[in-house]
Formats: structure tokens, C-alpha cells, sequence
């Protein structure tokens, strides 16, 4: 393995080290000065000339959750051992571009900076801007990646209104889903009520004098929305609406998660829901790679319910597919996957934008397959569909 | 203390901890800082703080969090009725020393408190974390990144010796990140064939070598197929006992055995439904 050759400027373990700990947090890791602390001290810990143990150590100081646990090792690949640019040209995918992790964030800013610049000056001055100029910098990727749609086409067909209005539509529907509240009264540190039995019982610990007051509540029994997204080739004219969607989903005070498909799957809810556009621009911009290519629906939610799936869904979760069906695997496994997702979650909503288009059939093979197990099959080819997709959430 | 004790330590209490696990108890000890444990259910999360407890030789300390789970539960409680009789006594004798109400006589010390007076640094295992609410997350944070905690009417207590403190989680809830960034943090997930051989044999060294395969091997392909709840380390083990227990050496040969203790590896009906005898028949096919 070749090992990283830093710049001679950069001298002794603890500059490398904090060199480390900003690449993880580029990369999404919640760490910071006092993790550079810690590391140094695992360090003298343990044997720091053994690349595993410094490996392991690593691992268990800087990590917080599953993802990036099993992120890490490519990332300290990447940085100690100059792996990031090896894999770069040695990509399988021909959908690929060949471009390294860290000039991609750049250039996706840069480029963004140009087209928020060339944009009406009006909207400089809205109060929302941080929010519509992440919006602008993911579609600004799709329209980079995809090599056969003009720049000025997707501009005009999906302008900052209209991804506005898909923002809103999401937020409508996660507000129709999410005021859910338990029959029952529990017991809860601000409650409506006087919970008396519980009252009584501590009261003989007090000598028979009431002085602890416990309270009953109705516990919020949410909804929560999975939502997985097709950012193939078919889709990519309304990629971009559809990610403005996914934001005001997760932007609700639902409980929500975002995945994109293609061929791969990513969970996006936490660069959805990053405020550093740049970041998070960075983050879907792994995925953005992509764009444009074949789908592999079937595949992907098998991805989604084997690596996700425990954790996302349960009896009261409502899974929403993006997707127009169009798929390179076999129809039958995808009604497979179906199946098991369905035996897993409450509901499976398609949203489908040929759905819209009129004289519609399902005719592609998979959509034919996977019919049987949606709970709901809606149009969503406009924004008016999507707008008139809250009066079927509330049914659900 | 090195890694290799970390995992001798542990291996002589019939625990098997792979590379990460060690490395991350080991840091955890060395750092002073508690370890968060995350996977799926059964795979010895909860088991290795009693390791850890069992090889150091010291008290295991446990608080099982639940849902409503507050701080007279978790940290201290006056012992308000003591109190009370005290000053009933002291008012028949007239005068009354309202100090001496307030003081650890008084005390009643819940699994926290008694985790940082204690004087061997003992293990503290906070089990199921995500089950308590988020009000208790907060109340830990003082406990864990200072190991002390506050009780208005003595002042600060602060730990003598720091505990070695073992987080578990099963993600019920997402952990607040002020909570993980105080934490080192280790994923646990279904062990490798290899490693799942060596915990049987260490747990169960009677059972024989073609059986053990088998049971291995079954139980893994459990685990591939589509079940609401995967067998963990401990149905395993149960579903050995039990084969054991009934004189079974070779699965194929005792299909009724086996789908009479399957009770021990499938825990709910449709489970248990997903696995007619054919399925058996097939996996147990499959590793012989």
C-alpha cells in the first residue's frame, strides 16, 4: 500500500493529525479540536508504528454512529494511504466522471457561486436564500453530470419557484401525517393530568402527604416517512423538483429519512438536512456521480432493507418511492422486495410522474410488478399532483 | 496494561472480543472516557461489561434505562421516611439537629451515585440507553465527561477513581451527538464464522466438532434469510444447550429435534412460520 507523501511544510504527527481530523470533517464526521486531543493521546497508547492498531484506535475515538463507523476505514485509507486518488482512476463504472472527492466539492462551489451570480439580483435579497442557493447548487450537479441535457433547458424548467413550491407541497404533507397522538395517557414530565394512582403510591413514602406531583400525557405516536428517491437517466428531468421535495420532507418536524437510488443507494437525510450548503452540496455530489445512469430499483431497496431497514421501518412508517418503474433488473425481484418492505412498514406510497401523463398503463414490466403491494399508486408529474398528494396522506 | 490483555483478559472469561472491541476497551480504560456500544440485539453487547467486571475483579454496576427512567431512579433519593422519623424521634427528646437530616445517612444511592464513590474503580453499565428519554441524556453528560454529580443539599460529589463505563444502544432513538461525542464508540455487529466457532467453544467446549459446524453454519444462514428478529450470540447458544441437552450429534440425522428447539433461535410466530422443516432441511443441507 503506498503510503500518503505530505507536503514537506507539514511536519510532525500532531499538524498531520489535525490534518486528518479536517479531512473527517469534510467528510461529515462530527469531530473536532478536542477529538485531535484524544487521538494524539490513544496514540501514545498504543503501538503507533502498527498501522492496524492505529487503525482500530482511530476508529473507536473519531466515529459517533454505525455510518461513519463503517465509513472510516476507506477514509483513513484514503488520507495515510493516498487511496482517494488510486480509486479515482480506477472506476468500473462507465457512468462514472473520473474526478477525486476533493476537487468535486470545489468545483461544485465554485460553479454554484456562478450560477446564484448570473440569477436575478431580487433573489440575493430573499430571506431564504441559504436554503434556495443549496437547492440551486444540487440541481446545478444534476445538470453537470448529464451530459445530454443543455444547462439552459433545466434552468427553465425548474426555476427557484417552482422547486419552492415542491418544498412546500412536502412540508403540507408531512404537516397531514404528523399530528398523531396515542389514545392512551402515559405518564409524562409536562402532562395535561393529574396521574392520581401514581400520586397516591409515591404519596405513602411521604407519610401519606401528596408532594410529588406526577403527570399523564397522550404520547405524539408519529408517522414517519421513508423516502427513496430514483435519480436515474428517466428521471433526471425531475430529479431536481424531487430533491426539493425530499428537503421539505425532512425540513418537516416529522420524523423523516431520504435515500437516493440508482444503481447504488445513499441515505442523504443528514445532507438534506445540513445547513453548510457547501457541505452538503459535497455530500450529494458523491452520489450526483451517478446521475443520469441506468436504475436498479430492485436492487437498490433491497440494499435500503438490509442495511436500513431494521432501523427505518416500523409499524408506523409510510414508504414513499420516487421512481417512474423503469428498471435494468428483474421485475419479479423487485415485487420480491416489495413484498418483504410491505410486511416490514405500514404503507407503500408510489409516486410516479408518468402517472400523471394521460392514458397512462404500467406498462414497464416492474411497475406491472410491484402494483400489487403499493397501498397507493399517485400521480406526480406536476406540482399541482404533488399538491394534491396531502388529501391522500391524510387517509393513510 | 497492553491490547493483548485487553483480549486475554476477556478470552479467559469465555468472552471473545475481536480487534476493534479490544482496541476500543483498551483506549477506553487507558482515556477514562466511556465506551459506546452499538448493533443488533444478541450479539454480546450487555456481555461484556460482565466480562469486564468479572476479569478486573470488581463490581458490575448496572442501570437498565426505560422509558420514564428519572433521576431518584438513576442517581440518588433522600430517604424521606428515615428523615421523617428522625425528627419525630429527635421532637420527643426536644431539639432537633436539622444538619444532620441532609447528610449520607440519609442518602439513598441509586446506580450512578454509587458507580463514582465506590473505591475499585467498578464497571458502570448503562444498558439500552435509547430506551431512556432525552431529558436522561442530559443528565448523564455531567456524569460522564466529569464523573461527578451535584446533589443541591451536599455540594459535588466527585468520583474517586474513575469507572469503566459501558454505554449500550440498539437504536430505538437517535443518541444525541453530545452524548456520542463524549463517548468512544464501537460497533458491534454478528460475528464471522471463525469467531462465532470460537465463542461456542468457549462457552460450550463439550459439544463436538461436526455438530458445532453445523450449528454454526445454520445460524448464519439464519441470519441471511429474512426473519423480524436474526438469531444473535445467545440464541445460539441456547439452541446448542438445547441440542446438546438432547443427545443430538448431527442435525440431519434429527429433523424433529431440530424444529422442536427452534423455539431457542426464532422468537415471534411469523418467524417461526418462515421456517417450515423443508427450510431447515435445505440450510442443514447446505453446511453438511
Amino acid at each position: 500500500m503506498q503510503v500518503t507523501r505530505f507536503p514537506s511544510r507539514a511536519n510532525g504527527l500532531a499538524d498531520r493529525m489535525s490534518g486528518f481530523i479536517g479531512y473527517l470533517r469534510m467528510n461529515g464526521l462530527r469531530v473536532g479540536p478536542s477529538e485531535t486531543g484524544d487521538a494524539l493521546a490513544a496514540l501514545s497508547n498504543i503501538d503507533a508504528t502498527n498501522a492496524d492498531q492505529v487503525r482500530q484506535a482511530m476508529c473507536a475515538v473519531l466515529t459517533g454512529d454505525a455510518d461513519d463507523w463503517r465509513r472510516f476505514d476507506e477514509l483513513f485509507d484514503a488520507y495515510w494511504f493516498n487511496l482517494g486518488k488510486q480509486r479515482a482512476g480506477t472506476v468500473k463504472n462507465k457512468h462514472v466522471r473520473v474526478q477525486s472527492a476533493k476537487p468535486m466539492i470545489w468545483q461544485s462551489k465554485s460553479e454554484a457561486e456562478d450560477e446564484t451570480q448570473s440569477h436575478s439580483p431580487q433573489e440575493a435579497t430573499t430571506p431564504d436564500h441559504g436554503d434556495g442557493e443549496a437547492e440551486g447548487m444540487d440541481g446545478k450537479l444534476i445538470a453537470t453530470r448529464t451530459a445530454n441535457m443543455s444547462r439552459r433547458d433545466l434552468r427553465e424548467l425548474v426555476d427557484e419557484e417552482t422547486l419552492k413550491q415542491a418544498e412546500m407541497a412536502a412540508l403540507a404533507l408531512a404537516h397531514a401525517i404528523r399530528d398523531r397522538r396515542s389514545r392512551r395517557r402515559k405518564r409524562a414530565l409536562r402532562g395535561s393530568v393529574l396521574d392520581m394512582r401514581r400520586i397516591q403510591r409515591a404519596s405513602l413514602a411521604r407519610g401519606g402527604e401528596p408532594l410529588d406531583l406526577y403527570r399523564r400525557a397522550r404520547p405524539p405516536r408519529p408517522m414517519r416517512i421513508v423516502a427513496l428517491c430514483d435519480v436515474s437517466g428517466s428521471m433526471t428531468v425531475y430529479s431536481r423538483v424531487f430533491l426539493a421535495f425530499l428537503k421539505g420532507l425532512i425540513g418537516g418536524e416529522t420524523e423523516a429519512d431520504a435515500y437516493l437510488f440508482h444503481t447504488r443507494l445513499m441515505r442523504v437525510t443528514d445532507a438534506l438536512r445540513d445547513h453548510d450548503t457547501l457541505r452538503a452540496a459535497g455530500r450529494l455530489s458523491l452520489m450526483a456521480e451517478g446521475f443520469g445512469g441506468g436504475t436498479d430499483i430492485s436492487g437498490s431497496l433491497e440494499r435500503f432493507l438490509v442495511g436500513y431497514g431494521a432501523q427505518a421501518l416500523n409499524g408506523r412508517t409510510v414508504v414513499l418511492v420516487l421512481s417512474d418503474g423503469y428498471c435494468s433488473s428483474d421485475p419479479r425481484a423487485l415485487g420480491d422486495v416489495l413484498a418483504r418492505i410491505k410486511r416490514k412498514a405500514r404503507r407503500i406510497v408510489w409516486l410516479n410522474p408518468l402517472k400523471g401523463w394521460k392514458d397512462y398503463q404500467p406498462i414497464a414490466a416492474g411497475m406491472r410488478a410491484a402494483e400489487p403491494y403499493l397501498d397507493a399508486h399517485l400521480p406526480a408529474n406536476t406540482l399541482d399532483a404533488l399538491a394534491a398528494l396531502e388529501p391522500q396522506f391524510r387517509k393513510l | 496494561m497492553t491490547l493483548n490483555d485487553v483480549q486475554n483478559g476477556l478470552a479467559a472469561q469465555g468472552y471473545v472480543a475481536d480487534d476493534r472491541l479490544a482496541m476500543a476497551l483498551h483506549l477506553a480504560q487507558q482515556l477514562g472516557r466511556p465506551l459506546l456500544l452499538e448493533g443488533p440485539a444478541g450479539v454480546g453487547k450487555t456481555e461484556v461489561a460482565k466480562a469486564m467486571a468479572a476479569w478486573r475483579d470488581t463490581r458490575l454496576i448496572r442501570l437498565q434505562c426505560y422509558e420514564g427512567l428519572d433521576a431518584s431512579h438513576a442517581i440518588y433519593e433522600w430517604n424521606y421516611q428515615r428523615q421523617l422519623l428522625a425528627i419525630r424521634a429527635s421532637e420527643a427528646q426536644g431539639g432537633i439537629v436539622e444538619a444532620q437530616l441532609f447528610s449520607d445517612d440519609y442518602l439513598l444511592k441509586r446506580p450512578l451515585l454509587e458507580a463514582i464513590s465506590e473505591e475499585k474503580p467498578p464497571v458502570l453499565l448503562i444498558d439500552e440507553i435509547d430506551r431512556a428519554d432525552e431529558e436522561f441524556e442530559a443528565y448523564l453528560l455531567e456524569i460522564l465527561s466529569d464523573f461527578q454529580i451535584t446533589i443541591p443539599e451536599l455540594g459535588t460529589v466527585k468520583a474517586q477513581v474513575t469507572p469503566i463505563v459501558i454505554l449500550t444502544a440498539n437504536g430505538t432513538r437517535d443518541l444525541s451527538d453530545a452524548l456520542r461525542r463524549r463517548c468512544l464508540y464501537s460497533f458491534l455487529a454478528y460475528p464471522s464464522k471463525e469467531t462465532e466457532m470460537a465463542i461456542l467453544r468457549s462457552r460450550l467446549p463439550h459439544i463436538e466438532g461436526i455438530l458445532a459446524r453445523q450449528i454454526i453454519g445454520v445460524v448464519q444462514a439464519l441470519r441471511k434469510e429474512d426473519f423480524e428478529k436474526s438469531p444473535g450470540i445467545a440464541e445460539m447458544l441456547d439452541w446448542a444447550a438445547a441440542l446438546s441437552g438432547l443427545g443430538v450429534n448431527d442435525l440431519a440425522k434429527s429433523p424433529d429435534e431440530v424444529q422442536a428447539t427452534l423455539v431457542c433461535l426464532l422468537k415471534t410466530a411469523a418467524d417461526y412460520d418462515a421456517a417450515p422443516p423443508e427450510v431447515m432441511d435445505r440450510l442443514i443441507g447446505k453446511v453438511a
